[in-house]
């Protein structure tokens, strides 16, 4: 269609346009930019080179808070996904008890992850917290403290990751299912597939779109956790939490390593990319087939 | 007959696992309802209890008490429905000349738009950060807002629901002379009802409930959100006082599970479109 004047779709775009460069690309060339100085916020900035690369490199830091986010967010992928799966196939029928249960299990997505948070610092708590009381109760010997424990703390912060996004999960399953022909599961159940084999044959392949696309949006979405982290662990101990965001926060605002922590923004922001990139390339060659 | 025992068998076990489900779920909510009505005598001797002996609201007294909650909920609402009004605003008139409008650097444009998608706040807090510091507009309200004030989202499955609208239902509007202005808020917005309604409830939630950029851009009281404060609250040396952290809790969650009870359906659909269209 025409414009009845000729300026109308630039102004009507102008304001659009304005913030996204202000507030996201100007932003990333400042980010690259800085990331080759030395700069406290205090004192005037001082050109470094690849330094600030080089050191994150060589002293492991970007390894180590590579792995610690990698590790968290797979495990947070596959349980959300399992267990929204899971949640799934038993919720979907109609009925007021299965959409109350849907709901519950979405609420969690709904509420914020400062609530959140706090809850199950509270839950988890070693000394008063009920979950520990339930624990001692059921084995009789002492409850782990699983925020205290570098070894289990990773796992605690993706449990209630878990439990915070599995509506998400949830949510868009239900959503596949729906694409899923009771045709077939019936032609399938007459000819005496038992349920497991229904799902195996038939469910499981035509979920596989849903799934690929719950996996790689919850995988870059958990790359990205900070608030659970911030609230719950502070990053440790011994930084056993310390994921990508947190790791970046706390150079800036702790440290003040401006230099430092655009260059840990970048590196982080060329995974993001590789993640997404990779997440179209399966999307394209999945509608290939 | 033994199949139709199966059955009710089979019947009660998944009802069995569906109560299973919903305790998980729910039994955290109320915990935390129940810790927020204990004094603080019951939560240092029997902190497993289920009910309290001496329920009350002292926790809730000492949360008003300690913050200046009035203030707090101020700033979250002016943000949060700033942020959700300003976004519906000004994807309206961006989707339609995408969606509607022939112009030289459209494809250009909407290129644009849908790059910015790969930049998630967490990559560009830091430049944005010293960018609003030198404008002097960290801990304002501006500060919080502005940054957020477009949604290539929005903008993008606005777009996309426009596409659907005939051209001869915008011609008709102009032969009667109707302005541009006029034919995006008045004759298309109300057509997109429910794809804003559920944006706008979808960005009110999620900028109700963000911690990550208040938490980046306040340093002081002035412009500190409701999650920041309660957050606050929790390491401000409470210690054992667990009942005043989680009645600031059942404060900050109540309005998002509010909205939650009223619109799920509305926000069910923001959560399947975005999945599928984003």
């Amino acid at each position: 269609m025409r414009a009845s004047r000729r300026g109308d779709p630039y102004w009507m775009l102008l304001p659009t346009l304005l913030l996204l460069f202000v507030f996201f690309i100007f932003p990333l060339g400042m980010l690259f930019e800085h990331s080759l100085f030395s700069w406290d916020l205090l004192t005037p900035p001082r050109y470094v080179g690849l330094a600030n690369y080089r050191s994150l490199w060589r002293s492991g830091e970007l390894w180590h808070t590579f792995a610690t986010t990698l590790s968290i967010s797979s495990a947070v992928v596959f349980g959300s996904m399992t267990a929204g799966l899971a949640l799934a196939l038993l919720l979907d029928r109609p009925g007021r008890w299965a959409a109350f249960v849907r709901s519950a299990v979405f609420s969690a997505y709904v509420v914020s992850w400062v609530s959140v948070g706090l809850l199950f610092l509270w839950l988890l708590d070693a000394d008063s917290g009920i979950l520990a009381a339930l624990w001692r109760f059921l084995s009789h010997g002492r409850a782990p403290r699983f925020l205290a424990d570098p070894a289990l703390a990773p796992w605690a912060v993706a449990a209630v990751t878990i439990w915070k996004i599995t509506g998400y999960a949830l949510v868009i399953f239900l959503s596949g299912l729906q694409d899923v022909p009771q045709s077939i599961l019936e032609a399938a159940e007459l000819d005496g597939a038992s349920a497991a084999r229904r799902f195996r044959s038939v469910t499981w392949p035509l979920l596989r779109p849903t799934t690929l696309f719950v996996a790689t949006t919850s995988l870059i979405a958990s790359f990205q956790l900070f608030d659970v982290v911030r609230v719950m662990t502070q990053g440790g101990p011994v930084r056993s939490t310390t994921v990508f965001v947190y790791a970046i926060y706390e150079q800036l605002f702790l440290d003040l390593r401006v230099g430092r922590a655009s260059a840990e923004a970048v590196v982080f922001f060329g995974i993001l990319l590789v993640l997404t990139a990779a997440q179209l390339w399966l999307f394209r060659a999945e509608e290939g087939v | 007959m033994t199949r139709s025992r199966r059955s009710g068998a089979r019947h009660w076990l998944r009802t069995g696992a569906l109560g299973v489900v919903a305790l998980i779920w729910l039994f955290p909510y109320l915990w935390m309802g129940l810790t927020s009505l204990k004094p603080l005598t019951e939560i240092v001797s029997s902190p497993t209890a289920l009910w309290p002996k001496q329920p009350t609201l002292d926790a809730y007294r000492a949360v008003f008490r300690s913050l200046t909650l009035a203030r707090y909920f101020f700033n979250t609402s002016v943000m949060a429905l700033g942020i959700a009004a300003l976004q519906i605003t000004l994807a309206l008139p961006a989707g339609y000349a995408l969606a509607k409008l022939r112009f030289r650097g459209r494809s250009w444009a909407f290129g644009l738009i849908v790059a910015t998608l790969l930049v998630p706040a967490q990559v560009r807090f830091v430049p944005v950060f010293s960018l609003l510091a030198g404008v002097g507009l960290v801990n304002t309200l501006s500060g919080l807002i502005l940054p957020f004030g477009v949604s290539a989202l929005g903008t993008f499955l606005v777009r996309q629901a426009l596409l659907s609208v005939p051209d001869s239902q915008i011609e008709a509007a102009r032969i009667d002379g109707a302005s541009e202005l006029y034919i995006v808020y008045r004759l298309l917005a109300p057509l997109l009802r429910p794809t804003l309604v559920s944006l706008f409830l979808f960005s009110f939630v999620s900028h109700w409930n963000d911690y990550f950029w208040p938490l980046v851009l306040t340093t002081d009281e002035h412009a500190r959100t409701l999650p920041l404060a309660i957050a606050l609250l929790r390491e401000q040396g409470t210690g054992v006082r667990w009942h005043i952290v989680m009645a600031g809790n059942v404060l900050l969650s109540l309005p998002a599970l509010a909205v939650f009870a009223a619109a799920q359906r509305h926000l069910l659909r923001a959560v399947t479109v975005r999945g599928f269209g984003g």
